[in-house]
């Protein structure tokens, strides 16, 4: 407010003065003052309803000229034209409030001054806020406000007038348990309604009306705990390893997750005989005395007779009562409902008392009885069998009072009896006369028919018409029978029923006056002495203490353990006390248990008790122990004074009265499941194999295993259920579903009811709709549709065509393979690849905050330290360091982006031609073993080195590289070392545009480095000066690197050998010359050619970090956390080396890693080839271990994890990569007697990968399982740059010395400096027991003809070459076909090695007139493609000269397990002439 | 093709990035980018942009005016993946450093017609008090990987933000064979102007509210 009431003393002069608004002079003061005065007041209502106008307002409020009513316009007029003349008035005596009067002068002031009328200013008032006393303000609140007293309400002003409350608890209806609330506040709540007259908030009881309590006592969700707070420690969790479940699905542990540990507490504590065959004639009627007592003090216990009594008088009570409230009134029909019902409930009461009562009086005459019997056989047999002795305690009673009720009731009986038959005789005479009614009604019709029967009659013979009607209605009556006439009830007798009444009282009941016998058994009279026997009794006796019991416990009809033997007494029970504790596995079917009676050796089965199993909620501790009665029918006799079993024996001395009692008695036990240690009750989950379902209502009252639903109405009817008790709820619910005619509950919950009504189309076609699937594909990121861009519109727009690139994939997969088992195999790793990168996607989904939000680290001494170094550090360094580029995240790229950069540096060693002379070169043929291979070099060099310097025809190689499809080449260099140093760059795409960091791991391109020859020939310049030349190019060699390796590694840098064909028609090994010191005879070492990359990507891409999920093991808590410390120790101290401890197998499980070695034979063929040589036969085996073919998971689970399998599911699978290869290497190795490790280390160009290592002759061999290669410790060519660690069947141990290299390190694990151990003294080796299957199961035989195969291979790739020959026809020279094949099994015999010379001149001798160039290629074998990959690689195809004719040769070689190796001659002939 | 049948429909934007409101930043300019689903393609127009450097006035305190054109429009053939704006606010903090100042999206209006958005802007909070500060003092703070984060829900659980400001923006929306295609956008009125509730436009009127 303070920013306007400052603008308006600065009012804008310049702004031009409104006509409208200008002061008229005649208008009166009084009528301008009016109107100010409301314009304020208009002002101030604004303000005070909104706070503040909006602009809007303001401007309307400004500009608005308030003429729409007529009467204010012209008023207006006249106060305008007053206006002057009252100025001065106003000004005195301008009103008390001395504000007012001083802000209108002010405006006068302006007015006068700058001739503005009405702005803002003149609507603002200025004052003091005001202010009221406290006193005053207390007062006027006291006016406005109510405080509500805190006392209690008489319940009179709650209720109505003229009523009184009204309690429905005690007219028996439900009413629940209020909600606990303070008294005070509830008093405060009352008096407020009341002040607010709300009478109808108070209940008829005069209380607030309240619903029950919805409080429930015990929680029904499980209590949540937090993990800061403490917990109580018996419910702290106790992690437990997950076992397997080595049980059948017939065992308890149905899911396999849990295991039984379930344990059955059966409790026998003892049994008493109720009957035994030793018992005497006093035991019989003892027992039956005790049984009869007990029966009396159960019956005093539940004492029904004194509930029904009372039940008996309430319910009298209530009927008077209702017929005093409605005294005088007519009774409702609902009423009169209710008295009947009422009427008749006492009816069934007072008959159910009336036999309890006579029950009660039966039994204590009973039992007085048998105890005057006993007596008098006592007395009879002068000796005392049994303790027992009967007191008879008298309770006297008040006569008077006494005799008093008992005519009440008496009275009362008979009253009631009398309304009943009354009642009973009303409603028969209303019926009679009913009858009487409908029979006269009949009779009167009769009458009617009868006179025209009679009329018609009387025309026959009007004689009989005086004859009686009587007769003819008798007659009628006979022919259609019509209702009898009723006959009028009889009138009750009234004298009767009082006679009645009490005769019954009489005989059932306690005459008035009698005094309340209390019979008291007490077994503490004295029993003879032995010796004061009878001789019959005294060997019933001795027989008695003969004996003795013990009790087996069966379960599911097994025994599991059976009691002491416990010698029967003389009272004949039996005392056990003994638990069993059960440990169960199986369901629990049956609990048995046995009575047996030992005699002497002899045991005899007395009976079969069987137990129920307990329910699962019944534990021990709380369990009740239940009395089982049992029986045995066996017949038993005595000579003695026993009574036997199933005989027949008498009490009185004549015989008669023959009983016949058998073995009975009464086991007391109790079974329940035991509880664990952390008060787990130990019982398995209720649910049944038997599918016996439990509904929760039944099992919520307690009754559980009730099916029958009628019964259960039925009883829920009769016990007169209160419906409005919520803890009747589930019942009734059950009843309203059993009475619908559904006799089982839904045993279902429905989430969404509604769900139907809001499908707008059928799930079918949902189904059918191919444009609704397509979504749905791409949203499962189904790998076809993951990025599927532009899902058409309209239905009619989708093609079939688009599912079917999906089932062709999986269709394809087995049409491109030549046998079947691949084509199996290859399925199968399909889903396994399938599974796992759907796990990926899942895992893909979870987001961790550094996916999300870039973050700075918070930076540590060391690197503030680094960065403060930095500072000091020169500009421009004499020696620059190679910084890392800046890394790019694969997501914001497109095509065209991404290049691949190669820079080719040099080759070595490149074969040279051979000069065409026809004289044969001498040739070492010398067939080298293994050992000689080391130094056959030199002798070739020799040989050649004279060839060299008298033919000038050397090699003019260059390089062509090929990927995706984009091939580059260098600039032709000369000579076998050549020297490129170019920089060529490939465009990169990746497919289908999907940049992803898990796309581009699962790219499969490869990329060729090809070194080819290029040949100049002239054509035809033999006569003119035009001299033609033809360029040709040979292939010499090749380099494959896959794009994976490239992208992990963003860099590969190094020298590589090239893959050159073993051989190469019309060229040679060329030896450089110039042998320039150590390093040249090092390099000799190994043969073959080399050339030196550098590969990378430019820009750099940001490799997708494996994902490291926790996987699920099987190794102990403990392995796992020390490998885990292990690797992260190794990973902190030597980052550069790579650990493995655990891996991953194929199930997707942690495994430990040295359990994967573990020596195996490998195949007896292999080994049967060079039983002479073990030097050829490790050779040969490592052939073997190459020729299965690789594939790298990286490509295959994209991003996921490297998963390493078994040597038997390699070999099945036919396809791995260099783990399996080395694992399946070393477990041969091992196997032959070598030492071998793994080594865990980094390879180019692989990367991080596994060779194996072995230790023969005193040196360390270092093997390329892909390849089977091996190389020498010391070998500068090996491609095994880093060794991280070691494994060995039992330890593994890391690399901790200063170098990694091969060449720099001791590969002595003994050296506990060098090389630190995983498993010490400290944590010794638990024994962990292989993975691997102790044989390998070895296919011998070819599930397939192996010729065919060639064949097959043969024709594919002559029609590929066709196909890539379009334009020029493609020749076959089929005499050089037929030679070619035959080199090749000569080829697979000698693994590659040398047989070129031979091979040569036999061809140069078959085809002289030819120009030959051509190569044997070497394959493992999967499937066609990568055959036909490398053919087209070589480029033999291309060759243009007209008269070209080309050879191609297959050979396949089968080595057991169906590894195969595929031998591919390719040769281009050109005719001399 | 045809008129009759067409298989795609046309969103076109018109429209500008007006101006923002942060309290206690100035200096600032502000990217935008567009994030939509598979089935969508920018037919013409600019995809992405980035703003003038824009200080606060004399007169206007508290607002930043950019004034930054928009104008692109899509094809698509179906509604799922509707476009949304990202827009995102850098400006220098006390040491110079070029800091973020708020992310924000919203969903391109789906009715044709003239529509004014307020959207409300944030920042990812630093993991820990320490990290705040040495974002700071280093001005580096947290930011998101892509700002096109903000446009979708999923992995933002990991996040925790703090609320900057609010930028407008107002669009004018004409779409194409819409409702050939069976999706009607059109509200019953069709000119419908949505302020957010929480921010003060920009409108003249609104200068009453500074007292």
């Amino acid at each position: 407010c303070l920013l306007l009431a400052l603008s308006l003393w600065s009012p804008p002069s310049d702004l031009p003065p409104r006509p409208q608004a200008k002061p008229v002079p005649g208008s009166s003061h009084s009528e301008s003052s009016t109107m100010r005065q409301r314009m304020k007041d208009k002002l101030k209502a604004a303000r005070s309803e909104m706070g503040l106008p909006t602009a809007e307002e303001a401007y309307n409020f400004f500009t608005f000229d308030f003429d729409p009513e007529p009467d204010e316009e012209t008023r207006k007029g006249q106060k305008r034209r007053t206006r002057p003349e009252g100025e001065n008035e106003e000004g005195e005596d301008g009103g008390d409030d001395d504000e007012e009067k001083e802000e209108e002068d002010k405006e006068e002031v302006t007015e006068e001054l700058f001739l503005i009328d009405q702005s803002a200013d003149d609507f603002l008032v200025f004052k003091r806020a005001e202010y009221m006393g406290y006193q005053r303000r207390l007062q006027s609140e006291n006016e406005l406000l109510f405080t509500p007293s805190f006392l209690t309400v008489p319940a009179s002003s709650k209720v109505p007038e003229n009523m009184k409350p009204r309690y429905l608890e005690e007219e028996g209806l439900y009413v629940g348990e209020r909600p606990p609330m303070s008294l005070t506040n509830q008093n405060i709540l009352e008096n407020r309604i009341l002040k607010q007259e709300q009478v109808r908030w108070f209940g008829d009881d005069g209380r607030i009306m309240a619903l029950p309590d919805p409080i429930k006592e015990s929680s029904t969700r499980p209590p949540l705990f937090h993990i800061e707070d403490d917990l109580d420690p018996a419910l702290q969790t106790v992690y437990r390893k997950a076992l397997v479940s080595k049980h059948a699905s017939q065992y308890i542990s149905v899911g396999g997750e849990t295991n039984g540990d379930y344990q059955l507490d059966v409790d026998v504590s003892g049994l008493i005989f109720s009957h035994h065959p030793l018992f005497s004639q006093e035991h019989v009627l003892g027992s039956r005395l005790v049984q009869l007592y007990d029966q009396h003090l159960s019956r005093q216990h539940r004492n029904l007779t004194e509930h029904l009594t009372t039940k008996l008088n309430g319910l009298r009570n209530t009927i008077g009562n209702m017929l005093e409230v409605h005294g005088g009134q007519r009774l409702t029909p609902v009423m009169q409902q209710r008295i009947s019902e009422y009427k008749q409930e006492v009816r069934n009461t007072r008959r159910l008392r009336d036999l309890e009562q006579e029950k009660d009086r039966t039994l204590l005459k009973g039992i007085v009885k048998i105890w005057k019997e006993i007596k008098a056989l006592r007395d009879f047999q002068r000796f005392t069998n049994t303790p027992y002795k009967l007191y008879l305690r008298r309770e006297e009673v008040e006569r008077a009072s006494d005799v008093r009720e008992y005519e009440a009731e008496i009275q009362a009986e008979v009253d009631e009896l009398l309304d009943e038959m009354e009642e009973d005789y009303q409603r028969k005479v209303t019926e009679y006369r009913r009858q009487q009614e409908e029979w006269k009604v009949w009779r009167r019709k009769q009458r009617a028919k009868n006179k025209k029967k009679k009329k018609t009659q009387s025309q026959l013979d009007d004689n009989e018409d005086d004859e009686d009607n009587d007769d003819d209605d008798r007659t009628d009556g006979e022919a259609e029978p019509g209702p009898p006439k009723p006959k009028p009830p009889e009138e009750p007798d009234m004298e009767g029923v009082e006679k009645q009444v009490s005769e019954k009282a009489s005989r059932i009941r306690r005459k008035p006056g009698e005094p309340i016998l209390v019979p008291e058994l007490t077994a503490s009279g004295p029993i003879t002495p032995n010796e004061q026997c009878p001789r019959g009794e005294f060997a019933r006796r001795e027989d008695v203490a003969k004996r003795s019991i013990f009790i087996k416990v069966l379960y599911n009809d097994k025994e599991v353990s059976r009691t002491d033997n416990r010698s029967l007494n003389s009272d004949f029970r039996v005392h056990f006390g003994q638990i069993f504790n059960l440990k169960i596995v199986n369901w629990p079917e049956s609990i048995k248990l046995q009575v047996f009676e030992v005699l002497g050796l002899s045991t005899t089965l007395l009976a079969d008790v069987f137990v129920p199993v307990p329910e699962s909620s019944i534990l021990t501790g709380s369990a009740p122990s239940e009395e089982l009665v049992f029986s045995s029918n066996l017949r038993v006799m005595f000579d003695h004074e026993a009574v036997g079993s199933d005989v027949p024996f008498s009490f009185e001395v004549d015989g008669s009265n023959r009983q016949t009692l058998l073995t009975s008695g009464k086991l007391s036990c109790s079974v329940s499941w035991a509880v664990g240690e952390d008060d787990v009750p130990l019982a398995p989950p209720t649910t049944q194999p038997n599918g016996l379902k439990q509904l929760d209502a039944i099992a919520s009252i307690g009754a559980s295993g009730l099916n029958d639903m009628k019964k259960l109405g039925e009883w829920a009817t009769e016990s007169r259920l209160d419906p409005n008790d919520p803890n009747n709820a589930d019942i009734m619910q059950l009843l309203k579903v059993a009475s619908s005619g559904e006799v089982t509950a839904p045993d279902y919950f429905r989430l969404e009811q509604l769900q139907e009504e809001f499908n707008f189309v059928s799930e079918e076609d949902l189904e059918q709709s191919r444009r609704f699937r397509l979504l749905r594909l791409r949203n499962q990121e189904v790998a076809e549709f993951r990025n599927y861009k532009f899902v058409p519109a309209m239905e009619r727009e989708v093609t079939d065509k688009v599912f079917e690139v999906r089932s062709l994939r999986e269709i394809v997969d087995t049409k491109g393979h030549l046998d079947a088992h691949r084509a199996l195999v290859a399925k199968h790793l399909h889903k396994i690849r399938e599974s796992i990168i759907n796990r990926f996607l899942i895992a893909k989904h979870h987001f961790i905050m550094s996916d999300l939000v870039q973050e700075e680290q918070v930076p540590t001494i060391g690197i503030l330290g680094l960065n403060l170094f930095k500072l000091a550090e020169p500009k421009r360094p004499l020696k620059p360091q190679r910084k890392e580029r800046k890394k790019v995240t694969a997501q914001n790229l497109s095509d065209g982006d991404i290049r691949l950069l190669l820079n080719i540096i040099r080759a070595y060693d490149i074969p040279v031609r051979k000069p065409s002379v026809n004289k044969p070169a001498v040739t070492s043929k010398s067939t080298r073993s293994f050992t000689e291979t080391l130094t056959a070099g030199q002798s070739q060099r020799a040989t050649q080195g004279s060839d060299w310097l008298l033919n000038q025809v050397q090699v003019r190689p260059f390089v062509e590289v090929s990927f995706q499809r984009s091939v580059l080449q260098t600039t032709t260099a000369d000579g076998p070392n050549p020297c490129w140093n170019e920089d060529l760059q490939l465009p990169f795409s990746a497919p289908n545009g999907d940049y992803s960091t898990a796309n581009l791991q699962s790219m499969k391109d490869e990329i060729f480095i090809n070194i080819f020859d290029e040949v100049q020939y002239e054509l035809g310049g033999d006569r003119g000066k035009e001299v033609h030349t033809r360029l040709e190019k040979h292939w010499l060699g090749s380099v494959k690197i896959p794009f994976s390796t490239i992208y992990f590694q963003s860099r590969i840098d190094g020298t590589f050998k090239v893959d050159t064909p073993p051989v190469l028609l019309g060229y040679s090994k060329e030896r450089s010359l110039a042998s320039d010191g150590g390093y040249d005879a090092v390099r000799s070492l190994t043969e073959g050619a080399f050339i030196t990359l550098f590969i990378t990507i430019e820009p750099q891409l940001v490799p997708g970090e494996t994902i490291r999920e926790k996987f699920e093991s099987q190794e102990s808590e403990g392995l796992l956390l020390a490998s885990e410390v292990f690797e992260r120790d190794a990973a902190v101290h030597f980052p550069d080396r790579p650990c493995l401890t655990t891996v991953i197998n194929i199930n997707g499980k942690t495994v430990f890693i040295t359990r994967y070695l573990r020596p195996l034979n490998p195949p007896q063929e292999l080994l049967d080839a060079f039983p002479n040589s073990p030097q050829e036969a490790t050779d040969l085996i490592a052939r073997y271990v190459s020729l299965i073919p690789s594939l790298p998971d990286s490509v295959s689970f994209a991003g996921v994890c490297d998963l390493w399998s078994t040597c038997d599911q390699f070999l099945t699978l036919l396809a791995g990569d260099e783990e399996e290869h080395a694992v399946l290497l070393c477990n041969y190795f091992l196997s032959m007697g070598k030492k071998a490790w793994l080594i865990i280390g980094t390879a180019i160009p692989e990367g991080p990968t596994t060779y194996v290592l072995t230790y023969e002759q005193n040196r360390y061999l270092i093997w390329n399982p892909s390849s089977g290669q091996y190389y020498g410790q010391y070998d500068t060519f090996c491609p095994l740059q880093t060794v991280g660690c070691l494994v060995s069947a039992d330890n593994v141990w890391l690399n901790t010395q200063a170098y990694t290299s091969p060449l720099r390190i001791r590969f002595d694990v003994t050296k506990a400096k060098l090389w630190k151990p995983f498993f010490s003294r400290a944590f010794p080796n638990p024994g962990l027991s292989s993975v691997q299957c102790i044989t390998l199961h070895i296919i011998l035989h070819l599930p397939f003809p192996k010729i065919s195969l060639t064949c097959r291979i043969e024709k594919i790739l002559k029609e590929k070459i066709m196909e890539w020959r379009p334009r020029n026809p493609t020749r076959w020279n089929r005499y050089c076909t037929s030679t070619l094949r035959h080199f090749l099994p000569k080829l697979e015999l000698s693994r590659g090695r040398d047989v070129a010379d031979e091979h040569r001149l036999e061809l140069q001798s078959l085809l002289g007139d030819y120009r030959i160039s051509g190569f044997p290629l070497h394959l493992p074998f999967s499937e066609v493609r990568p055959i036909v990959e490398a053919v087209y690689s070589t480029g033999v195809h291309n060759v243009e000269a007209s008269n070209v004719e080309f050879a191609l040769a297959v050979h396949v070689h089968a080595y057991p397990n169906n590894v195969l190796s595929v031998w591919v001659y390719l040769a281009s002939l050109i005719r001399m002439r | 093709m045809t008129a009759n049948s067409p298989s795609v429909f046309l969103l076109m934007i018109n429209g500008q990035i007006e101006g923002a409101n942060f309290p206690e930043y100035d200096d600032l300019y502000c990217k935008y980018c567009f994030v939509y689903g598979h089935d969508w393609a920018p037919t013409s127009g600019l995809e992405e942009g980035i703003s003038q450097i824009t200080s606060k006035g004399r007169d206007s305190p508290h607002r930043l005016v950019w004034n930054f054109p928009l104008e692109i429009t899509f094809k698509s053939t179906n509604p799922l993946g509707w476009p949304q704006i990202v827009v995102s606010v850098y400006g220098p903090d006390t040491f110079g450093n070029d800091v973020v100042r708020g992310y924000g999206a919203t969903h391109i209006p789906i009715t044709p017609g003239q529509h004014t958005r307020t959207i409300p802007m944030f920042v990812p909070e630093s993991t820990s008090r320490l990290q705040k500060f040495t974002s700071w003092l280093l001005g580096r703070r947290p930011e998101f990987t892509d700002p096109k984060v903000v446009a979708q829900g999923e992995g933002r659980e990991v996040t925790r933000v703090s609320s900057q400001g609010f930028v407008t923006l107002s669009f004018n929306i004409v779409t194409k064979d819409m409702k050939r295609l069976g999706y009607d956008t059109t509200a019953t009125e069709t000119t419908h102007t949505h302020t957010h509730p929480v921010a003060a436009g920009f409108g003249p009127g609104n200068q009453t509210l500074s007292m």
